[in-house]
């Protein structure tokens, strides 16, 4: 049964090249920022997000029209779309900025992203990224675009239903009291999360015909200028230092003691 | 209450961002007063534990980021191999990730139990399967990934990395099995057994060794009687990888003894082959996740159709295939040269010893020193080989000369790098034991070190005789 009135669904990831998690991270020399010499490799949250994209197509089929994956980075980030692509994306935008250019701000981020959707002919549904990325942590691209969008949003989220039919997509949040269900109108942003509890997904590894089939897939290439955005970060970063070492504790004779010492740092075990 | 002293747990590391499952929802609550103290809200083991490194967290934002982690050794991922020495093409390159990413996901965390199982793990064939591993060699038209032996190499070191004795059943599989029903099938044959077992439903083997018939190969007594309809085979085959579960198997057999080399044939066997049967388990030193041991045939019924190749046309299908053999297998001992090295290089930075790290004494920096250039130059050899293998240049002793070296360097690296930790390396806790015994199957496997040695002294025999 065809639904008739329904359009299909075009969802769009964006991803960025971090730093892999598993690297020892060093501050470089001059102080300004990282030694970025090391191994690169997707942000797990885009990771879950372009996994949540795909579960989304395998659950609702034909509704889904296409995943596009897009990326704003250096040449190399063109690795991290062939990841994405490997995984059950369609096809892949890569905007372009030199390698010595600084990592651009979320909101540059942002206003990229909505001069791509505004691009987009056949337009977009669902926006699904990491809720941060592991090197910044700043964890602002999905709301300000959501912001300069006006489209609803659904931040941390832990389970993703998509209902085209009715142009809705139900979304369970990780909030500080517990789950939040939302029901969001469509078009909506969605920013995944690593749920302590239970996982929004696992992503899947990209099996080596899946890579193979990814290189046939079309990845299109533009720069910031062409999309008509100003990304020059607003933001000078002055100093990059390691936390200061670690001075030694205290030990404690007994439970007795520890619980005067925590008293003396005013640490009373009372819940608010 | 628990409360544990961070500065004591230096093995603990952080994965704040993995996605791991958790076991139990532990909430940690930091004292800001004293950095290095953490109290428990509930009865957990901390060894359990994982914390974030190098950033101070809040009481309020701690159950957001922490991932409690179940290592009780550090998980390191980042390998010290050398990609631009290794001279990897970018496909290559993420051909190569791929495949270590999948080995370090599905492989290592494995290792050590499979070790002390004895078991290969059989739910691994269907993952290898899924992967595309099993099929590197083989056309698409059968389900294969039709790329080369380079990549076949590569795909073996990764493996061989995160497991030496996962990756020798893979080999025996991929290779000795499947690229040679391949090679030398007729395309009955290819589409009857190829697709099950590149989708890892089916396990391969390939048997030509008998209890008395080790380096002297060619004088195998299995015998294979002409009958009605097909042949009978009666003997026995040894030291068979895989022996245990496959169900299809690439025998060779002596179908005109009288005629020594010239009078062997390739059979491709299934277990279910009334006559075939299979004896326990052998309990090696080394490569106890692959399972071997010794196959029967007592008057084993194998159909005309199951020849593999032409009839007395044996000797050419066994001696080119072992060329390719000792190629591929050349990057097992090239991966566990590197997992040795990779663990023993962060050991002695860590291990401190009269108020600094071990590595920075000058004898251990010598052993840093000849481990890594012994692993590139092993390297930089097998590479070189595959490649021109790939080209069709396959070079009899260079084959042979490939596996001869790494095989050697990688004994003395995983030697080496067992003395690297120290009375550590010792303990079964600790990898390295499980890296040795698996290296030194390769001075046997695919030929001994001294037939290696002689096909290369011979070969340039006959180069040189005078006419």
């Amino acid at each position: 049964m065809r639904p008739s009135a329904v359009r299909l669904l075009n969802i769009l990831v964006p991803i960025k090249r971090a730093v892999d998690y598993a690297v020892k991270i060093r501050v470089n020399p001059e102080q300004t920022g990282i030694d970025l010499n090391v191994k690169h490799s997707m942000n797990p949250f885009d990771e879950i997000a372009v996994e949540e994209a795909v579960r989304i197509r395998e659950r609702l089929k034909d509704a889904v029209k296409s995943i596009k994956v897009v990326t704003i980075g250096p040449p190399k980030s063109a690795e991290t779309l062939r990841t994405a692509l490997a995984m059950g994306a369609d096809s892949a935008v890569h905007v372009e900025i030199p390698e010595s250019a600084p990592s651009p701000e979320p909101l540059g981020v942002a206003k990229t992203l909505k001069a791509l959707i505004e691009r987009q002919k056949e337009g977009v549904d669902v926006v699904i990224l990491g809720k941060q990325a592991i090197d910044d942590d700043a964890g602002q691209t999905g709301q300000m675009l959501a912001g300069l969008m006006g489209w609803s949003q659904a931040t941390f989220a832990s389970k993703v239903e998509v209902n085209p039919e009715q142009k809705v997509a139900n979304i369970t949040r990780e909030i500080d009291g517990g789950l939040e269900e939302l029901r969001c109108k469509l078009p909506v942003i969605i920013t995944t999360d690593l749920r302590q509890v239970q996982l929004l997904n696992e992503p899947r590894y990209a099996s080596l015909p899946n890579i193979m089939k990814a290189k046939k897939k079309p990845v299109e290439k533009l720069t910031a200028a062409e999309l008509g955005v100003d990304i020059t970060p607003r933001l000078e970063t002055i100093k990059v230092t390691e936390p200061p070492k670690r001075v030694g504790g205290g030990k404690v004779a007994n439970v007795d003691e520890l619980l005067a010492k925590l008293k003396e740092a005013g640490i009373t075990g009372k819940r608010a | 209450m628990i409360v544990l002293d961070t500065r004591k747990y230096n093995y603990v590391r952080l994965h704040g961002y993995v996605p791991l499952r958790t076991t139990s929802a532990d909430i940690l609550i930091k004292p800001l007063h004293f950095p290095n103290l953490f109290v428990l809200e509930s009865e957990a083991l901390f060894s359990m534990l994982a914390l974030k490194s190098g950033r101070l967290i809040t009481a309020r934002n701690l159950h957001r980021n922490l991932r409690p982690v179940i290592t009780s050794q550090r998980s390191r991922q980042i390998s010290t191999y050398n990609v631009d020495i290794a001279g990897l093409t970018e496909e290559q390159a993420e051909f190569r990730n791929a495949v270590a990413e999948f080995a370090e996901r599905e492989l290592a965390p494995r290792a050590a139990q499979i070790d002390k199982s004895n078991n290969f793990p059989s739910d691994v064939w269907e993952k290898l399967g899924d992967m595309g591993l099993l099929g590197i060699t083989v056309s698409s038209k059968y389900g294969g990934l039709d790329l080369g032996y380079f990549y076949h190499t590569l795909a073996m070191e990764e493996l061989s990395r995160a497991s030496g004795s996962v990756a020798l059943s893979y080999g025996a599989h991929s290779n000795l099995c499947v690229n040679q029903i391949h090679r030398h099938g007729t395309d009955a044959q290819k589409q009857k057994y190829l697709p099950d077992l590149i989708a890892g439903k089916k396990v391969g083997s390939l048997a030509m060794s008998e209890p008395g018939s080790g380096s002297d190969v060619v004088s195998m007594s299995l015998r294979a009687d002409k009958i009605d309809g097909g042949w009978k085979l009666n003997g026995n085959k040894f030291w068979i990888t895989n022996g245990p579960t496959a169900s299809t198997l690439v025998v060779y057999a002596k179908t005109a003894p009288e005629r020594g080399s010239k009078g062997i044939t390739a059979f491709i066997i299934e277990n279910t082959f009334e006559g075939f049967s299979t004896h326990q388990k052998l309990d090696k030193f080394g490569m106890r996740g692959s399972d071997t041991c010794e196959l029967v045939f007592d008057n084993c019924k194998v159909p005309e159709e199951n020849v593999l190749g032409q009839v007395n046309k044996g000797a050419g299908v066994l001696m080119s295939g072992l060329d390719l053999e000792r190629l591929v297998l050349s990057g097992g001992p090239l991966g566990l040269a590197q997992a040795a090295f990779d663990y023993a290089v962060e050991y002695v930075h860590d291990r401190k010893q009269f108020g600094q790290p071990v590595g920075t004494f000058q004898l251990m920096q010598g052993k840093i020193a000849d481990m890594y250039t012994s692993i590139n130059a092993s390297r930089a050899y097998v590479y070189a080989v595959a490649r021109a293998c790939d080209r069709g240049q396959i070079s009899r002793r260079d084959c042979a000369g490939a596996i001869l070296y790494s095989t050697e360097k990688a004994i003395e690296v995983a030697l080496e790098g067992m003395q690297c930790l120290g009375g550590n390396g010792y303990i079964n806790d600790y990898p390295m034991g499980r890296i040795l015994r698996d290296s030194r199957l390769y001075a046997v496997g695919a030929g001994t070190q001294e037939i290696r040695r002689m096909l290369i002294g011979r070969e340039f025999n006959e180069q040189f005789k005078s006419s």
